[in-house]
């Protein structure tokens, strides 16, 4: 079991009000899923990515990971522990910025507990595996937006985490580089890579293998991608106007509705 | 343990990148630093150098040494026949020797200038001392060859000498001196011992050796005309406060002189440790005011530290966020700033110590090349001021990067990820 997640409750103080950003969650995460997490803005995915990457502790309710209560951890054992069991990747990459792609890719071993040496071999061979074997000394000024997120990924691999959670990762990308790195999602799950993802996008969504959707700090559904109505009803949607463009294509040969042309 | 090595020297690695990367901003963040450092180890040396000139003409001199002489009050002086009244005596000193418990020992000495034959040579104006043979040994004279003045060379008026090795030279005395003959004013005397040649301390007139002769006391009514001059050396007990040793003879001497109290003294002391007080309170009272200064200097360098790590720490405040998401526990984020800091502080000193050894190097040269500046020539940057300069550099890098350090290290991670 990977994440255990029960009865999670958040709750900021706004002024006089009190917001309920969670509002007693149930989930479980097994090994080896690859979970897309959807909601409109003030659902509470956030605070929820936020505890799960124990950043931020839940005001009441119980997060095991990997059998672990995280929920009773101090502020240091929660450092150790999104060393080595989390790892980010962020929409807007947070590269630092003069340092070479090994040199961002070593920095969760430098603060690690377990590796003290070949550092910079692991380092290596991780970004080979996310596809930059031949941009290691590049600066993240010399990186294209897609290679600076493959570096990112390769940050979040490099000590090998329980979990990669990856909060809108495309989001700062444009449609055919976010495909490459989903893909490279796809192929880290292939690999048994543990994997959450915050998404708004139906597309991005669907190359998870299930998506969890939140409303007002609760679960509103929890279904495998293929099954979870409204994905279908939006590929449903996305092949019918596909189908439509097919059809307008096909048409405009034999003279349907021109566009005006100013003669 | 290896864990903490490892994460230091990489902190001091990306520090010092930090500050390569903003070169300009480092300088003048640390210019406090640097002008304190560059301050205290410039006056440490010059004040190392003069206590050391001045201390090195003491020790010439003869530490716990007393000069005395006869003196007459100004408002009685008429004529030469005076002086010669108030002149020291053969008594005057016997009086001190018996009653004086503060004094270890005394000698009459007086000088004359003479001319000096041996063989073919002759010199003029060479120095004569005529000393009770105590004066050896108050003076620290070092008999090289033969042997010492004894009291039996003055009560049997032998016409024998002391010659130093300046002297045995600019007279070629070949043989070593010993036992050879020389003619002061005309006067045959006998060479029984060699004395090492004295330097004057250099606050005496320079480091320049003179030839110098000296025969018993009693060779004086022969060697001296009808005016001459006796003064006294003292030595007294060590430990004793000069005030009560300077009491005690003028207390022996007026009663010796028989001088009625509203007379005023007819002799003059002047003890050397009470200078030398003086002179070590004025080192110390320079140092402390140099002292002063370089808190102020460092007070502010600090406080440029302190300004740029605040900087610094919400510059990279995203930076700090994404470190505390990897994993960067808030003591390690606390330990990056403050080694940060700390190097700052600790090039900003280096830097300093390289401005103060210029100036270090400045002050010898001024020292060669002019008379008045003497007392610099020696100067140097002590090993002991490096170490401190350094370590105050670094006390200043922790005590105000500590802030901006705990500032960093509370931070939110989520927050500090959102930070624009």
């Amino acid at each position: 079991m990977s994440i255990r997640v029960r009865e999670l409750r958040k709750t900021y103080r706004m002024g006089a009000e009190r917001v309920h950003a969670l509002a007693g969650l149930d989930l479980t995460i097994e090994k080896g899923e690859f979970v897309a997490i959807m909601g409109s803005s003030g659902s509470g995915k956030s605070t929820l990515m936020n505890i799960l990457g124990c950043l931020d502790k839940p005001t009441s309710g119980t997060y095991y990971l990997n059998d672990r209560p995280t929920h009773e951890m101090g502020a240091i054992e929660l450092a150790r522990v999104r060393n080595e069991e989390i790892g980010f990747v962020f929409q807007s990459f947070e590269l630092l910025p003069r340092a070479s792609a090994v040199k961002q890719v070593q920095l969760p071993l430098l603060y690690s507990r377990k590796r003290w040496l070949g550092t910079r071999r692991q380092a290596r061979q991780t970004l080979e595996r996310v596809g930059l074997g031949d941009r290691m000394s590049h600066k993240p000024n010399q990186l294209s937006g897609g290679q600076r997120q493959r570096v990112a990924i390769a940050r979040a691999l490099v000590n090998k985490p329980s979990i990669v959670l990856a909060d809108e990762p495309t989001g700062n990308l444009d449609s055919v580089t976010s495909a490459s790195i989903l893909e490279l999602f796809s192929e880290l799950h292939e690999e048994g890579q543990t994997i959450l993802m915050v998404t708004h996008e139906e597309d991005v969504a669907g190359t998870a293998e299930r998506i969890v959707r939140l409303k007002d700090g609760r679960m509103f559904s929890d279904f495998p991608t293929t099954m979870d109505p409204i994905h279908r009803a939006y590929l449903g949607h996305e092949a019918l106007s596909a189908a439509a463009r097919a059809g307008v294509g096909a048409t405009s040969g034999t003279g349907g509705p021109q566009p005006m042309e100013v003669e | 343990m290896t864990f903490l090595i490892r994460l230091i020297t990489q902190t001091v690695f990306s520090a010092i990148g930090q500050m390569m990367a903003n070169k300009a901003r480092a300088a003048l963040t640390t210019l406090g630093i640097i002008i304190g450092v560059w301050a205290i180890t410039a006056v440490i040396a010059a004040v190392t150098s003069l206590n050391t000139f001045v201390l090195k003409g003491f020790e010439e001199f003869g530490a716990n040494r007393i000069e005395l002489w006869g003196t007459i009050p100004p408002s009685q002086r008429r004529s030469r026949d005076d002086w010669q009244r108030v002149r020291l005596k053969v008594e005057d000193a016997e009086a001190i020797r018996k009653h004086a418990k503060s004094i270890e020992m005394v000698a009459l000495t007086s000088n004359l200038r003479a001319r000096i034959r041996a063989g073919e040579i002759e010199k003029a104006g060479v120095r004569v001392t005529c000393m009770e043979p105590q004066f050896l040994e108050i003076d620290r004279r070092v008999i090289k060859s033969g042997r010492p003045l004894a009291e039996s060379d003055s009560t049997d008026e032998l016409p024998v000498c002391l010659i130093n090795d300046k002297a045995i030279d600019e007279l070629r005395l070949n043989d070593g001196g010993v036992g050879e003959f020389l003619t002061i004013n005309d006067r045959r005397f006998l060479i029984v011992g060699v004395i090492e040649t004295k330097a004057m301390g250099p606050m005496f007139g320079g480091d320049d050796a003179q030839s110098e002769i000296m025969v018993p006391f009693a060779q004086v009514p022969k060697l001296q005309g009808r005016f001459y001059w006796i003064q006294a050396a003292l030595r007294m007990k060590s430990g004793l406060d000069e005030n009560d040793v300077k009491a005690e003879i003028r207390f022996i001497l007026r009663k010796h002189r028989m001088l009625r109290p509203e007379e005023e003294d007819t002799f003059e002391m002047f003890v050397f440790e009470s200078i030398l007080r003086q002179m070590r309170g004025m080192a110390t009272g320079m140092t402390m005011a140099a002292a002063v200064l370089v808190g102020i200097s460092l007070l502010v360098g600090g406080v440029g530290i302190m300004n740029i790590m605040l900087v610094s720490v919400s510059e990279r405040t995203r930076e700090i966020g994404l470190r505390k998401a990897v994993g960067a526990n808030p003591l390690v984020v606390l330990l990056q700033f403050l080694i940060e800091a700390v190097i700052l502080c600790l090039m900003g000193g280096l830097l300093g110590l390289i401005l103060g050894q210029l100036s270090v190097l400045g002050m010898q040269a001024g020292g060669r090349g002019n008379e008045a500046l003497k007392a610099l020539a020696t100067a140097e940057i002590p090993p002991s001021a490096i170490v401190l300069s350094f370590g105050f550099s670094a006390a200043v890098g922790v005590i105000f990067g500590m802030w901006p350090a705990i500032k960093a290290a509370r931070l939110d991670p989520i927050e500090a990820l959102r930070h624009e």
